[in-house]
């Protein structure tokens, strides 16, 4: 790895340029002339000075510090790091999609609106729902926007319900999204091998409960066996059931939310649907939703009138807007394209071999490492280090040698309820041959715990820097670059 | 048929599952209870092949008016400004595009050094102490500001200017249902906020005053008698601009802003019909460990070089769940790394420029279009780059009547307030040539004349 260690503002010079800018072609006053000078700023941003060139070589060999899913295996469990298709980045850079403005009126944006809808319409098949809403950014504002919706539904039947039910296995934002749209959260107990526990949810569910959200598969990567007589037992009560749609590339084809007695459920189209993580987003989080939600539905709504589509902003219930526009549709691009690229055959060959993928590095890593429930497991596997932690070997410095090992690592710590968690999820995407490097390198791990612990908790080694102050960085944060420092 | 997305073949599936002691990939999901199974192929339409969908997306992009065909002078929260080349080739790296959010920084130095410097540049543009590393849009950023100002000051009214984008202040009521703000307006019957009637709003409940500047008409406000309402009453001031802007404009910081705002769009994103886009979100010191989203920190390695991390992460979602400063996980990294490239290659004196041509450029346009017979400012205040046109015929008609020779003269202000029925909100960047401009001023002309006189 290269030893590169500027920041962009320490290759800076002054009076040096990178960008290209025409002299102004249109008569007129300076701007201290056109504008009250107490609107102008009083001395030039301290942006740095730099070449085009500079610009480039620096941000390249920035990138060079980074695993990227293109250059490494990805096996980090409830992330779903997919091979992201180089033929929808092509289909989002087309000016027709990237640079029309928001507000186009919808005559002269058919194409951009027929897209939209015709997604939503894949995606509510996918899903087995009534209706999707593109509009949220990500994961966590689709969880809010359904939130929002189950509580509006309650509110339309005169039913005040405070609480929401989430299992301790859940992802963060569960309980951080539901706590913003105005619930109580409480959490339930799952039971040790990471199933709801049916008679813990039999008497929390009750008048005061306005929904309970689960993952499906969950978090341990299982499918919940009796997940149709939990939503039975939630309907029973008026209780609203929401599905964490994070491990969708479990299921496509094999069974849907909806089919399964879910009333919400939301995508990661930057998880099943390929679209980047780009090092933490841009994503894009659509709700699906049974009929019976579907006047709150996020405005505006993408509708077709006979060969015709249109933003359909008249919707009294609706909860409102999440974003300024309509939704992330540079990604949303991509989803399409994907989806049409892989038709109904090629999504379920997705989920058969994320699944096979899964169980594969289960089988292999099982007489190593503690399997946190016995198999066959959906799309990921949860692995505990709790054997190698005896020998002074904890998840993170498994993590970390993984690094030198010329792989990224599988989730660590999570799901919270299994001691020293190692949570990975290969992807379909990934070939036999790297899931048989990345075994071999676990059972070396493995192996070292046993016979040389230092080179594990030693790690990494060759990454660009070496184990990082955490405590330091918190407990003097420095936040911003400064000539002084 | 073989999808080239998927690496096994029938032969490595056969032997993947006699390694796992299966017969076949059905025996792996026993667990899915047979009758939540689909006994149907999902209905979607037949996968295409590339050339074929390549054609496909090309047709409808085709139906779409985009800024490469059209000549844009549309805004409203999403601009038409320079995007300089490197900015697509370096995003596009894999390294950076295909990573993952930094959680092990160790391999994650690229992305974790990119999100310092934007930390950095969007602190020093917007003049405060600390910038986060993005929220998704300008709107939700706004939202997560008057959510923040609420658990901060403990207050439960959250007033908005009324030249707040109205897109805005829509996401804003979105955000504040569920803990119960109570949002008010104060007018702006001149185009800026009423100081007046803010002064009688703002009071002892008021978490946050909320201005805009330029505001959503274009009008630049008054920000630091804004800050002397607000503060005056002890709350807090958000302010929401367009970061684009400010190489040229006052840093709100300066002006008494607590929190600042807005869309980083116009740093180097594709409008992409309105996302992703950039939500800008900077505070003061003192307010950090209340902000939402991630934050990027330098550190140390165990060898003592310098390193970066995420840090102040007990605020987060996956920390502190239910007690988060928010629910934002994924954020827009790649946006932001796109900003960072942008203003790296703008720099100093590229953003001094972008901001004198749009302003320039603006000015002329106005010139222009008001000498248009029955054309007017619709506001007799200080503009930037985009302006409210009175428009004798209905702004509608006139966006129909301009589209046929390929000009998006503006957004119809009628959706958003119904007393602008008459107006087009019209903005000009850098982009816009004179040429464009005196042709906009042509055609404008003869969109407005009344029937009788036309001939052609």
């Amino acid at each position: 790895m290269s030893a590169y260690d500027k920041l962009v503002f320490e290759l800076s010079s002054p009076g040096r340029v990178g960008f290209s800018l025409p002299e102004s072609d249109v008569p007129g006053k300076p701007l201290a002339e056109l504008l009250p000078r107490k609107f102008l700023r009083g001395a030039a941003p301290a942006l740095p000075e730099v070449s085009e060139f500079d610009v480039v070589r620096h941000y390249s060999r920035l990138s060079r510090m980074n695993y990227g899913l293109d250059t490494h295996f990805y096996p980090l469990g409830s992330c779903t790091m997919k091979y992201n298709p180089k033929i929808n980045e092509d289909m989002a850079r087309v000016p027709g999609f990237a640079r029309l403005h928001p507000l186009t009126r919808p005559e002269d944006a058919q194409g951009a609106l027929r897209l939209m809808h015709d997604l939503a319409g894949m995606l509510a098949e996918i899903a087995g729902m009534d209706a999707v809403s593109l509009q949220p950014a990500a994961g966590a504002q689709g969880e809010f926007a359904g939130v929002l919706m189950i509580r509006a539904y309650h509110a339309s039947r005169g039913e005040k319900r405070t609480k929401v039910l989430i299992p301790d296995s859940a992802h963060g934002t569960n309980p951080a999204s539901t706590a913003i749209a105005g619930y109580e959260v409480v959490e339930v107990k799952s039971l040790p091998n990471g199933e709801v526990d049916l008679d813990a949810l039999t008497r929390e569910v009750g008048p005061d409960v306005a929904a309970f959200m689960i993952t499906v598969p969950n978090t341990l990567g299982m499918f919940e066996p009796r997940i149709m007589e939990i939503t039975e037992i939630c309907h029973a009560k008026g209780v609203q059931v929401y599905m964490d749609g994070a491990n969708l590339n479990a299921i496509l084809g094999i069974t849907r939310p909806g089919d399964l007695g879910f009333d919400v459920c939301h995508f990661n189209l930057h998880k099943t649907f390929t679209t980047p993580h780009g090092g933490g987003g841009p994503g894009a989080g659509p709700v699906g939703i049974k009929a019976h939600l579907e006047p709150f539905l996020p405005a505006p709504v993408v509708v077709k009138d006979g060969d015709t589509y249109a933003l359909d902003d008249k919707r009294p219930k609706s909860i409102g807007k999440l974003q300024a526009f309509w939704g992330n549709f540079g990604m949303l691009v991509r989803a399409y394209a994907y989806i049409r690229t892989m038709g109904a055959d090629g999504l379920r060959s997705v989920s058969d071999n994320a699944v096979l993928n899964a169980n594969y590095i289960m089988k292999r890593l099982e007489a190593d490492y503690d399997v946190s429930v016995p198999g066959p497991c959906m799309h990921e596997c949860v692995l505990s280090a709790r054997r190698q932690k005896r020998q002074g070997v904890t998840a993170t410095d498994i993590a970390k040698r993984l690094l030198d090992l010329g792989f990224y690592a599988p989730s660590t710590y999570f799901p919270l309820i299994v001691e020293e968690a190692l949570m990975i999820e290969p992807t379909e995407t990934e070939s036999k041959e790297t899931l048989d490097e990345f075994c071999d390198a676990m059972i070396q791990i493995a192996r070292e715990a046993q016979q040389n612990p230092a080179i594990v908790t030693s790690a990494p080694v060759t990454t660009p820097v070496r184990r990082l102050d955490q405590t330091r960085a918190a407990r003097e944060p420095n936040l911003r670059w400064s000539p002084t420092r | 048929m073989a999808s080239r997305y998927i690496a096994n073949t029938p032969a490595e599936q056969r032997e993947m599952l006699r390694t796992i002691g299966a017969s076949s990939i059905e025996d792996l999901l026993v667990k899915i209870p047979p009758k939540a199974r689909l006994s149907r192929p999902l209905a979607l339409p037949p996968a295409l092949a590339e050339a074929d969908l390549i054609r496909h997306m090309r047709a409808l992009a085709a139906k779409n008016a985009d800024a490469d065909r059209y000549v844009c002078f549309q805004g409203a929260g999403s601009y038409d400004h320079y995007v300089p080349s490197p900015i697509n080739h370096l995003i596009s790296r894999g390294e950076f595009f295909t990573a993952y959010t930094p959680y092990q920084p160790e391999a994650s130095q690229g992305t974790l050094r990119t999100i310092y410097e934007y930390q950095t540049m969007i602190a020093e543009l917007t003049g405060m102490d600390v910038a986060n590393a993005s929220i998704y849009d300008g709107a939700s950023s706004l939202a997560e500001a008057a959510l923040m100002a609420h658990a901060v000051t403990e207050r439960t009214e959250i007033v908005l200017a009324r030249g707040v984008n109205p897109l805005y202040r829509r996401v804003v009521a979105t955000y504040c249902d569920g803990p119960g703000i109570r949002l008010r307006e104060v007018p702006a019957p001149e185009g800026v906020l009423d100081a007046e009637a803010a002064g009688t709003l703002v009071d002892k409940k008021t978490a946050a005053l909320v201005v805009q500047s330029p505001n959503f008409y274009g009008c630049l406000e008054d920000v630091a008698a804004a800050a002397e309402i607000a503060h005056a009453a002890g709350a807090l001031l958000v302010v929401v601009t367009d970061p684009v802007n400010l190489g040229v404009l006052e840093a709100p910081g300066r002006l008494g802003a607590d929190i600042v705002v807005g869309e980083g769009q116009g740093l180097g994103v594709p409008m992409s019909f309105g996302g992703p886009n950039l939500g800008v979100f900077a505070a003061k010191a003192e307010l950090v460990r209340r902000m939402p989203g991630r934050l990027v920190g330098a550190t140390v390695d165990k060898e003592g070089h310098r390193g970066f991390v995420l840090t102040l992460q007990t605020r987060e979602q996956h920390i502190r769940r239910a007690k988060a400063t928010s629910n934002i996980c994924t954020n827009v990294a790649l946006c932001a790394l796109m900003a960072t490239i942008y203003m790296a290659t703008l720099g100093k004196q590229g953003l001094q420029r972008v901001g004198e041509l749009s302003a320039a450029k603006a000015h002329y346009a106005a010139e222009q279009l008001t000498k248009v017979p029955g054309v007017s400012l619709r506001f007799a205040q200080p503009f930037f780059k985009e302006f409210a046109l009175r428009l004798p015929k209905s702004p509608a008609s006139v966006v129909a009547k301009l589209a046929k020779q390929r000009i998006l003269p503006g957004v119809p202000l009628k959706t958003y307030d119904r007393t602008l029925a008459d107006c087009l909100l019209v903005a000009v960047t850098e982009q816009r040539t004179r040429e464009e401009i005196d042709a906009y001023a042509a055609a404008l002309a003869e969109a407005v004349r009344s029937p009788q006189r036309r001939h052609r």
